[in-house]
């Protein structure tokens, strides 16, 4: 299929690759995104022509993104090879350096920044979109929950692509409803704070019963809107404990090495997925279970007889995960607010740290003291430590929970590199 | 002025207005009340539900364009909050909310009436104001520098019917000069979502107001403290 891509594509694939070489040798980077900058220089349309002989899946979402174009890469895996974005750079750029580096393959499966999701529809012409959640996340750049909705459903109106979308997030289903074709996941949503009011008509949003956060949000909560016809729509691909339930009504256990329900459901998501491409949940389910870490998160590693786990959490929404997926264990909360995480910690009070009660925990990151001051008003005792090993050295051996937003996320993993 | 037995609270409509971190103003408050031994109600009014008439704090969030317009709506239709603020009830409100307060505020491209609680009006500013926000407050209320954080596209005009809230040091507030204003037992400000976190004093203040106690004890602030002074030493050093 090489041969068929005009000379230029030649040419901007060729640079994009060697580019990507070079940074990753000079260690200036993983190369995952400046082979895609150059490319796209060369050719603007460089993305849909790496694109053009392939069968692609994009998933996109606030959160859980990276974790399940991995899930579903692994499932689509059954059929031959997958080109994947797996270092989550996932913008065109991105996207363009992972089709050129991956070569000729016939399937494709990639991370999807929210706000990019019509632009890279448009230069691939997916066959699938997934469609995870929305929620509120680093707002002093991000677009605001409903104006993101409603881009997406603008976008997606009437395309000839099938959508797998959470029929738990009224945001998403809003967005997804004008689709042409669309599998509704009953994914869950443990966050609801960003969708009371109906994206449609203003309307109260109402859900039958509390959530039950032990049994990890309920995932079967009804939910509509008391001022117009939008409601939870019905699932064909719903969870029962541990086992996804197909649309034919087949339960498959689901074992992951990943914690936590939200996992399990991103793997049910992964699944409706491949079903779209031909594969069986029982021929991806081993492959499923293989996945043991995702660019270090979920990682395990021991230090100084501690058992240390790294959880990954960005906003509101996936703190609450990061609690039910944590063991009760001692905890290292880190935070920092430089660029990449947003340089406002205001969220920090819309989440609930009462889940760590009981819990040792501990802070650190460069914004510890708003963490300090939010946990002092949440009643949840707490140390101050400055370093890792401090943090270490704090609790007894045995397993170390650590919940960070993502530079801190790096700098934990960099200093467990330089350790281990 | 409580005369009941609790100290009521009322965070007005989080459905609409709670953007980012808002509760955090109602989670402070009650907890510096408890310590000081005032039991407190708090109170979430959803937009679908009158306001009621006789607590003692309002609180307004933030929020998007859309909201924030029909906030103002139902306000207005309601009629609660003007009979409370009539009844010398305290008002915080922060963003969104401070803006609705005023005469007129722009959303989604449009000018919208506001509840004219405050004498202030707001347009559109050339740019978006994101990034911490410092003043020096008025010395009418004893209230150290004000910090927090600002995100918002509005400019707001005062008038001759209040005073702003601060002096800016860093960032935009009202228009790069003034941030904020207040009146009688109205205050708003730019600093947005849990903006009493960094600004003990200004809860304490709000207290004061809604209780007519002028013996509140001091509490140990000395996370808050840390935290307000490497936010003002972080705009020192830029």
């Amino acid at each position: 299929m090489t041969n068929r891509r005009p000379l230029r594509a030649k040419l901007a694939t060729s640079v994009s690759r060697g580019a990507a070489a070079l940074s990753r040798a000079t260690g200036r980077g993983d190369g995952s995104v400046i082979g895609g900058r150059l490319g796209l220089i060369i050719d603007p349309d460089l993305l849909a022509h790496l694109a053009a002989d392939r069968q692609i899946a994009l998933i996109s979402g606030t959160n859980g993104k990276t974790t399940t174009t991995r899930l579903t890469t692994a499932a689509v895996g059954v059929l031959g090879p997958v080109a994947t974005n797996s270092y989550g750079a996932n913008m065109p750029t991105g996207h363009t350096s992972a089709l050129a580096k991956a070569g000729d393959t016939p399937y494709a499966v990639l991370e999807v920044d929210e706000h990019y999701l019509p632009q890279v529809m448009a230069a691939t012409g997916p066959k699938v979109i997934a469609l995870l959640n929305l929620s509120r996340d680093q707002l002093d750049r991000a677009k605001e929950v409903a104006m993101m909705a409603q881009l997406w459903r603008e976008a997606l109106h009437d395309q000839p692509v099938h959508l797998v979308a959470n029929a738990d997030d009224p945001m998403v289903v809003w967005a997804a409803s004008v689709g042409a074709e669309v599998t509704w996941v009953a994914a869950g949503q443990r966050w609801h704070d960003d969708s009371w009011v109906c994206p449609e008509c203003g309307g109260a949003i109402v859900r039958s019963g509390e959530p039950d956060l032990a049994a990890g949000g309920a995932p079967d909560t009804d939910w509509y809107c008391t001022g117009c016809p939008l409601r939870r729509p019905a699932p064909q691909w719903t969870l029962d404990g541990h086992a996804v339930v197909a649309p034919d009504g087949s339960r498959h256990v689901v074992t992951l090495q990943l914690p936590g329900r939200v996992n399990r459901a991103n793997a049910a998501t992964a699944l409706a997925v491949a079903a779209q491409f031909g594969v069986r949940p029982a021929d991806a389910l081993p492959r499923l279970a293989e996945v043991a870490s995702i660019a270090g998160r979920y990682a395990q590693v021991e230090r100084d007889g501690r058992a240390i786990r790294l959880l990954l959490a960005k906003n509101p929404a996936g703190w609450l995960e990061a609690f039910d997926m944590a063991d009760q264990a001692p905890t290292l909360l880190s935070i920092n607010a430089r660029d990449p995480d947003g340089l406002d910690t205001s969220w920090l009070f819309d989440v609930d740290f009462a889940p760590l009660t009981g819990r040792q925990v501990l802070i650190t990151g460069d914004r510890a003291y708003d963490l300090a001051v939010r946990l002092e008003v949440n009643e949840v005792p707490f140390q101050h430590v400055t370093t890792f090993a401090q943090a270490v050295a704090a609790v007894p051996p045995g397993r170390l929970e650590v919940i960070a937003n993502y530079t801190a996320f790096q700098d934990i993993r960099a200093e467990l590199d330089r350790v281990n | 002025m409580s005369t009941e037995s609790h100290l009521r609270i009322v965070w007005v409509y989080p459905d609409l207005l709670s953007t980012y971190g808002d509760r955090g103003n109602l989670l402070i408050l009650a907890r510096r009340a408890d310590l000081r031994g005032l039991p407190v109600e708090a109170i979430e009014v959803r937009s679908d539900q009158p306001v009621p008439v006789e607590a003692d704090i309002y609180l307004l969030g933030g929020g998007e364009d859309g909201p924030q317009a029909l906030a103002a709506q139902r306000l207005i239709a309601d009629g609660g909050l003007h009979k409370a603020v009539e009844r010398q009830a305290v008002v915080f409100a922060v963003c969104a909310g401070y803006q609705l307060l005023g005469a007129s505020f722009y959303a989604k491209g449009q000018q919208c009436t506001g509840l004219e609680l405050l004498d202030l009006r707001s347009d559109r500013g050339p740019s978006r104001a994101v990034g911490e926000l410092a003043g020096e407050v008025d010395p009418a209320l004893g209230v150290p520098a004000l910090t927090g954080f600002e995100n918002h596209g509005g400019r707001t005009h005062l008038g001759s019917g209040v005073r702003p809230l601060a002096t800016v040091t860093a960032g935009i507030g009202n228009d790069g000069r003034t941030e904020g204003a207040w009146s009688g037992r109205l205050l708003g400000t730019y600093s947005h979502g849990p903006a009493l976190s960094r600004n003990p004093a200004l809860a304490d203040l709000l207290l004061r107001w809604a209780t007519g106690r002028d013996d509140l004890e001091a509490l140990d602030d000395t996370w808050t403290n840390r935290l307000r002074g490497e936010r003002l030493a972080a705009l020192r050093t830029g």
